[in-house]
């Protein structure tokens, strides 16, 4: 059985647990690090798009975006996915289809937490290899395309983290519907179809007709990509970006309160088959 | 020879069995295809709609890449991929020795071992597509392929199954060393997708390696140059023999690797 925090003692000992499920994440992620590599190297759908998009600027630019443009454009895409990325709701389907979910739930822990740590825990390892490169590319093919607004910067960290926190607060939610049927992972499927359209991992989001936009930024969608990138490189205003933070966390938040509601229902049904 | 038809016979109808157990997935699996299908397109149509010719290519010309591409993924999910990723598992759990132990060719065995023809609404998608884009391609006065034309692609696809076959053997095989390669078959399908897109579009280094390392050019774009009547003869030749040449390679390699294999002890 899921137990959440029920008093201050259960919230205090799930934060003395947190460093342990850390250190135990991490040491996963480097156990399996050439499963890391090639997940990293599976994100290299930025780096193709940067290929087309600069082939196509060349004869001129599109709109805002030339050769240099989309240079940065996509490799800050690349740098926001690495970090962002979560693998939550594979785990989660594969857990439920073979019981060892039971495993987590005997944790005196609420297992959106130990997901959590163990997502954070590689993240350093996932950065150590990518983001180097990545970084310093930017800096060296598009140093002039970031911003230069101190204010933007500062927006730059807590929207990436909000991306995340939306990922894997979507991601939970999905993977919560495994405990109700088999084609959760169909569902995922058609979230990241819609993604990779509509967060501008394919192309910058004011690329898209003009009629699309509103609906595009209703979505929560560029909030996990286009709105961090758009930011870092000075593509929006300040006010924009206060908007876009805005809404980003209360989708964060939303999904959020989405996964634990289908969780606690879906646990019912939940009876360890196999495990 | 027979006998190994015959298996063949036997196996497809286990999938088909499989298959229809499952025919919410025929639905699932038909409105995926159309949804990614599609949402390849996006970019496509976004690109054409600020230019009239990418890299060489025209709206329709790009169309038929794009359609080649959906039809490979077609076989590729249908065909190739749910048998070799059973095999990973196989090789995880140590079940694998069951399959060894019987008398006939464990290549041709696990190779064969699951279909999903619900995954080919790919193949009629891609074929939709290619008959779309021929049209738009007649009616602004084009190049229609002849009968020569259509044969080389023809010969060109059955060479870029050989390919996607081997790789997918290759990976199999390096499975039998690292084990944990399931997340390998995510990584070739991250870098299929670049298939989609005419390969004039990359240049340098990229270029030789999705040419020669990882063939995507000749599985895609050699077939559409083909329809269009642009590809001249030799490539043609050289590529369906670098694909059977290819093939024989990962068979050597999967010799060796099955040679080396020591049961997990399942």
């Amino acid at each position: 059985m899921a137990t959440e925090p029920r008093d201050g003692g259960d919230l205090r000992r799930t934060a003395r647990a947190l460093p342990t499920l850390f250190r135990i994440g991490f040491s996963s992620a480097l156990a399996y690090r050439s499963e890391f590599i090639v997940w990293i190297l599976a994100t290299n759908m930025p780096l193709v798009m940067l290929l087309l998009w600069t082939a196509v600027a060349k004869d001129g630019p599109i709109g805002r975006f030339g050769e240099k443009e989309f240079t940065a454009y996509f490799l800050a895409t690349l740098i926001v996915r690495q970090l962002t990325g979560s693998w939550v709701v594979w785990e989660m389907s594969m857990e439920v289809r073979q019981g060892t979910l039971a495993m987590r739930l005997l944790r005196p822990i609420h297992p959106f937490l130990s997901y959590a740590a163990d997502n954070l825990a590689a993240l350093p390892l996932r950065g150590l290899v990518a983001l180097p490169i990545a970084v310093g590319a930017l800096f060296c093919a598009g140093g002039e395309q970031l911003t230069k607004d101190p204010v933007l910067w500062a927006i730059v960290p807590v929207s990436i983290l909000g991306a995340w926190l939306l990922t894997f607060a979507a991601m939970l939610a999905i993977g919560s519907l495994a405990l109700f049927f088999e084609s959760s992972l169909a569902v995922y499927d058609m979230w990241l179809g819609l993604f990779f359209i509509f967060s501008g991992y394919l192309m910058p989001l004011e690329l898209l007709p003009k009629e699309l936009h509103a609906v595009v930024n209703a979505s929560p969608f560029p909030y996990v990509l286009s709105f961090p990138v758009q930011t870092m490189l000075g593509l929006s205003s300040r006010s924009e970006a206060f908007a876009s933070l805005g809404i980003e966390w209360l989708y964060a938040a939303g999904f959020l309160a989405l996964a634990l509601v289908l969780w606690r229902q879906g646990l019912r049904r939940f009876a360890a088959y196999g495990g | 020879m027979r006998r190994y038809l015959r298996l063949l016979g036997v196996q497809l109808r286990a999938s088909a069995l499989l298959a229809m157990q499952y025919r919410l997935d025929f639905l699932l699996d038909a409105v995926m295809g159309v949804f990614w299908t599609a949402s390849a397109l996006v970019p496509l149509l976004v690109l054409f709609s600020q230019r009239k010719n990418v890299a060489g290519w025209t709206w329709p010309e790009a169309l038929l890449v794009v359609s080649w591409f959906t039809l490979l993924k077609g076989v590729l999910d249908g065909a190739i991929q749910p048998s070799l990723a059973n095999v990973v598992e196989h090789i995880r759990k140590g079940t694998l020795d069951f399959i060894l132990l019987k008398p006939v060719d464990a290549q041709f065995m696990v190779s064969t071992s699951r279909f999903e023809p619900w995954k080919a609404t790919d193949v009629v998608g891609g074929l939709g597509l290619l008959a779309f884009a021929l049209q738009r391609i007649k009616s602004s006065g084009g190049h229609l392929p002849g009968p020569g034309d259509a044969g080389t692609a023809a010969l060109l696809l059955v060479g870029a199954v050989v390919i996607l076959y081997s790789i997918w053997i290759l990976v199999v095989a390096l499975a039998f060393y690292v084990v944990k390669v399931d997340n390998l078959s995510y990584l070739f399908s991250s870098i299929y997708d670049a298939a989609r897109w005419p390969s004039s579009v990359f240049r340098g280094v990229v270029a030789f390696v999705f040419t020669f390392l990882i063939p995507l050019t000749v599985m895609t774009t050699y077939p559409a140059l083909a329809l269009l009547g642009r590809l001249e003869p030799w490539k043609g030749a050289a590529a369906v023999l670098g694909a059977f040449a290819f093939a024989f390679v990962a068979r050597r390699v999967w010799l060796t690797a099955i040679g080396k294999y020591t049961s997990a002890g399942g």
